[in-house]
């Protein structure tokens, strides 16, 4: 038996090809490129929004445009031509279906392709799809199931015609319009989204979960998510992406409003897996994304992410702890390969007294790849007893890798409990060793490494993601995961 | 005019007046340009988000002191560990005060660097290494442009210095308020072996900034302790900038002890450059009032083989602010590097605030890097034991932090200076017990 060495490992991670690269010829209705007041407008008719939300947009866009791009991330990349980009396309057969064989049967295939189909979803432990495929939501199911139950979970852009009292109140109250540039350029320009509305004291009984995929060449994504947990609620959020190769850079810039009102829980996870581009770096998908969650009292936000995909991706979710006794949680893990660059972390704000938090990041960089944490433990003045761990660990896998870490921690209150720490390391030898010398080969022994390095992240995850999630590390640290 | 045009305005007449040779000069006119294009740090610049000197810059600062001031011993003399026998160095508002120092060129050199920059004995030494280690910052670049006065201390090959050497920077505050801009320079030769003590000291309630810079290289297998004692008054603000350069297998430690002044800024920098090398980074921050403290460090492990600890600790009372900003990067040649860094703080007030960022780049990846950083308070419970045995609140607390601070002080490495900073933390901590438990 041939030797698998952790050489062996970086050539394999170096030669992998993204394997759910495939286009799939959909007609679209796409907008002519570029962007000013007309686009945003045409959008917002496209949409038959009411006035207010064009008149939100149109704030947005005017805000944008007095800023100017971040660079303060560690990420090295071209940036985009805002003016290059068509800001609208939808999927042209519409309207909508009632049942899933009305929808144009390329679509489907693509679906299959992904490993989703639908019919199969359906049936699965109750998990509702609401799937988005190049902006426009074509397929809702378990919309009865829920409805029953008093929960919203559609479209934003039905959200807004259907529910505009819940939209207009919650809507950027947690990423304003002008937060960031890619938070203004998404409000200004979002085409759809997910909302989600979860009645006093409901349970949601499924996991809600929602597809993103990028489809139409040189569509920037915007989605705008909105999730709001009434009193007493429950609901797990989950969010998976794949994309298809290409090879000029796409622009991913979505925003999720996360508000869990009093007593309310949302556990949020994300499975991202844009293409990464191939072996030379080339092409690839620029996620920049603003994630943000509200905690009122007693309210416990759950960020759980795997991030194997993107070019370049650049996001940190984050929760405000604004109610006492609330609870904020972060579970990541990072993998970049290749020339992927990942600045991924997450912002603690404790305002409220007695809350808590959590952080567990686990990096792992392989190839020429960079993978950073920055991440912010910010402890107001009058947060009494707050308390946070943290915890991010990196792996390298060869030598022409990065990794780093930048925690910010803020402490205004003396009864804060703060601990933070981080490791960097390799695979040991004695590792691999111990394992050879009990008869588990070196690939083996890699992959019960990583699975054990990535464990306590990847265990946060919902039973229907877990397993995805396992193939996306697969597919990105191919050889390494068993 | 604000203080920036005022230093660029002055420095022509800065040049004139001291007698310079042409490499000096041309590395002063040098910085000046980059002071002058980047002017003072502002919040928006990441090493100084938590860090504002705009209040420290509003005073209208004299930059050359006027006046010669004499100072009796007797007056200074608690500032000095005077208990054993040492090489001192006193400088009175940037000048010079040989009544009260002691130097030697007896085997070693610890002189001036105002003599050292001009003498063509140290011509060659002064070429190789002056401004050789210091960045191009511009608080590091304004210092260099003025730079004239300090201490020049150079260890040769294979010697050890007989007995450690202090030096001190006191100012008078005749003028209403001064700038000071020491710039010193160590250069530990090969196999060699100094211990180095600096502090700053005011004797007045007149606003001062000083804005030091020290270069210190260790070559081969040389060993450098240096110990830096920061109790200023409550006026007087200092910007500290160390840059060590370190050759192969030889041993580099600063020990920074922050326990007063309005507003202090360590730039701590270590650049390894060459295999197996050790650089240890130590300090103690005890700080209460609105006082300021910022710990900005960096190692640059550049070579394999390589350690460096960092091991800052901090109490913070009243309305005091306490920022630390380590950074370690690793280049990918640098393997099987151990680089630890720790940083744990005890917040005592509601008022007192404490941010702080430790950093890791690493390139490499055999390496073994880790960093560690707490925020808490002094044990309840351990505060009950005590008292339920008959320690007063006030000395259970000062035995918890000074315990909390133990790990730090057992380092130092010159018995002298250990009890005075023990001194100093039970002066602090407003107790008055002995320590050496």
């Amino acid at each position: 038996m041939s030797k698998y060495t952790e050489d062996d490992l970086r050539e394999e991670l170096k030669t992998k090809e993204y394997e759910y690269g495939f286009y799939t010829d959909i007609k679209s209705d796409t907008f002519p490129v570029g962007l000013n007041e007309d686009i945003v407008r045409a959008i917002s008719k496209k949409k038959e929004e009411p006035q207010w939300m064009t008149d939100w947009r149109l704030e947005a866009f005017r805000v944008w445009q007095e800023m100017t791009e971040p660079e303060w991330a560690n990420v090295h990349y071209t940036k985009p031509d805002f003016q290059a980009i068509s800001y609208y396309s939808a999927p042209n057969s519409k309207p909508k279906y009632d049942s899933i064989d009305e929808v144009d049967p390329e679509l489907l295939e693509t679906f299959t392709k992904l490993g989703i189909s639908l019919d199969e979803q359906k049936k699965l432990a109750g998990v509702a799809m609401d799937v988005v495929v190049d902006s426009v939501s074509v397929a809702t199911t378990f919309k009865k199931t829920l409805g029953e139950k008093g929960i919203i979970f559609m479209s934003i852009s039905e959200a807004i015609k259907e529910h505009p009292e819940l939209v207009r109140k919650y809507l950027g109250t947690v990423v304003p319009q002008k937060d960031n540039f890619y938070a203004a350029l998404n409000s200004a320009v979002f085409s759809d989204g997910s909302f989600c509305y979860i009645p006093k004291g409901v349970k949601c009984p499924m996991e809600l979960s929602t597809y993103f995929r990028i489809n139409q060449a040189g569509t920037g994504q915007f989605e705008r998510t909105l999730v709001v947990a009434d009193e007493g609620s429950y609901v797990s959020y989950l969010e998976g992406c794949t994309a298809p190769s290409r090879d000029e850079n796409q622009l991913h810039a979505a925003v999720v409003e996360l508000i869990a009102l009093d007593d309310a829980e949302i556990k949020y996870s994300t499975v991202q897996n844009w293409f990464p581009g191939n072996a030379e770096g080339k092409g690839g998908v620029y996620n920049f994304v603003t994630k943000r969650g509200l905690c009122e009292k007693n309210a416990k936000i759950s960020w759980t992410q795997v991030e194997t995909g993107s070019a370049v991706t650049w996001k940190y979710p984050s929760c405000i702890l604004k109610g006492d006794n609330s609870v904020g949680e972060f579970y990541s893990i990072a993998v970049t390969n290749n020339y992927q660059q990942a600045d991924t972390g997450t912002k603690m704000i404790h305002l409220g007294k007695n809350t808590k938090s959590t952080i567990i990041s686990k990096g792992i960089s392989a190839g020429k790849s960079q993978n950073s944490y920055r991440g912010l433990v910010q402890i107001g003045s009058r947060a009494e007893n707050a308390r946070n761990f943290s915890q991010c660990d990196s792996l390298l896998m060869g030598n022409e890798c990065g990794a780093h870490t930048f925690p910010y921690i803020e402490a205004k209150n003396k009864s804060a409990k703060i601990e933070h720490e981080a490791t960097t390391s390799k695979i040991g030898e004695d590792q691999i060793f111990y394992c050879n010398q009990r008869g588990i080969d070196t690939e083996k022994a890699i992959a019960l490494i990583v699975n054990g390095f990535s464990k306590e992240v990847l265990n946060k995850l919902p039973m229907e993601f877990a397993v995805e999630a396992q193939k996306l590390l697969e597919i990105s640290l191919e050889g390494s995961v068993g | 005019m604000d203080l920036k045009d005022k230093l660029v305005s002055s420095f022509l007449a800065f040049e004139n007046r001291v007698d310079v040779d042409t490499h000096v000069h041309n590395v002063r006119s040098e910085a000046i340009k980059v002071f002058e294009e980047k002017g003072f740090p502002t919040k928006k610049e990441e090493a100084w988000k938590y860090t504002s000197l705009n209040k420290v810059l509003k005073e209208d600062y004299s930059v050359f002191p006027k006046q010669e001031n004499a100072l009796d011993y007797k007056d200074v003399k608690k500032y000095l560990i005077h208990d054993t026998d040492t090489y001192n160095v006193v400088f009175i508002d940037g000048k010079y005060s040989s009544h009260l120092s002691q130097t030697t060129h007896d085997g070693i050199d610890v002189c001036l660097m105002s003599s050292a920059l001009t003498s063509p004995k140290y011509r060659l030494i002064i070429e190789n290494h002056f401004n050789k280690a210091a960045t191009a910052d511009s608080l590091s670049s304004l210092n260099t442009a003025f730079s004239q006065e300090g201490v020049y201390i150079h260890i040769p090959k294979n010697k050890i210095a007989d007995k450690p050497i202090q030096f001190i920077n006191f100012s008078t505050g005749t003028e209403a308020s001064t700038l000071l801009q020491p710039r010193n320079l160590v250069v530990a030769e090969e196999n060699s072996h100094v211990q180095i003590i600096e502090r700053h000291q005011s004797l007045t309630t007149n606003p001062v900034l000083t804005n030091s810079v020290t270069e210190i290289f260790t070559k081969k297998r040389a060993i450098v302790d240096y110990y830096k004692i920061q109790n200023d008054s409550e006026n007087a603000s200092l910007i500290d900038n160390t840059f060590i350069k370190q050759q192969r297998e030889s041993i580099a430690s600063v020990h920074t002890f922050s326990f007063g002044g309005k507003l202090i800024r360590n730039n701590l920098n270590f650049f390894q450059e060459g295999e197996r090398i050790d650089s240890i980074l130590k300090g103690v921050t005890i700080l209460g009032d609105k006082q300021h403290v910022d710990h900005n460090t960096l190692v640059h492990h550049i070579e394999p083989n390589c350690e460096s600890h960092q091991d800052y600790k901090g109490i913070f009372g009243d309305s005091s602010t306490g920022v630390f900003n380590g950074k370690i990067i690793v280049e990918k040649e640098a393997q099987k590097t151990n680089a630890f860094q720790s940083n744990n703080n005890i917040l005592l007030s509601d008022k007192a605030s404490i941010n702080t960022k430790p950093q890791l780049e690493i390139f490499a990846d055999d390496v073994k890097c880790s960093h560690g950083c707490t925020i808490g308070q002094l044990d309840e419970s351990a505060m009950f034991y005590m008292q339920s045995r008959g320690i007063p609140k006030k000395e259970a607390k000062a035995l918890l932090m000074y315990a909390f601070s133990n790990n730090v002080l057992n380092s130092v490495k010159i018995p002298e200076l250990k009890q005075r900073i023990t001194k100093i933390i039970a002066n602090k901590l407003g107790v008055n017990i002995g320590f050496d438990l």
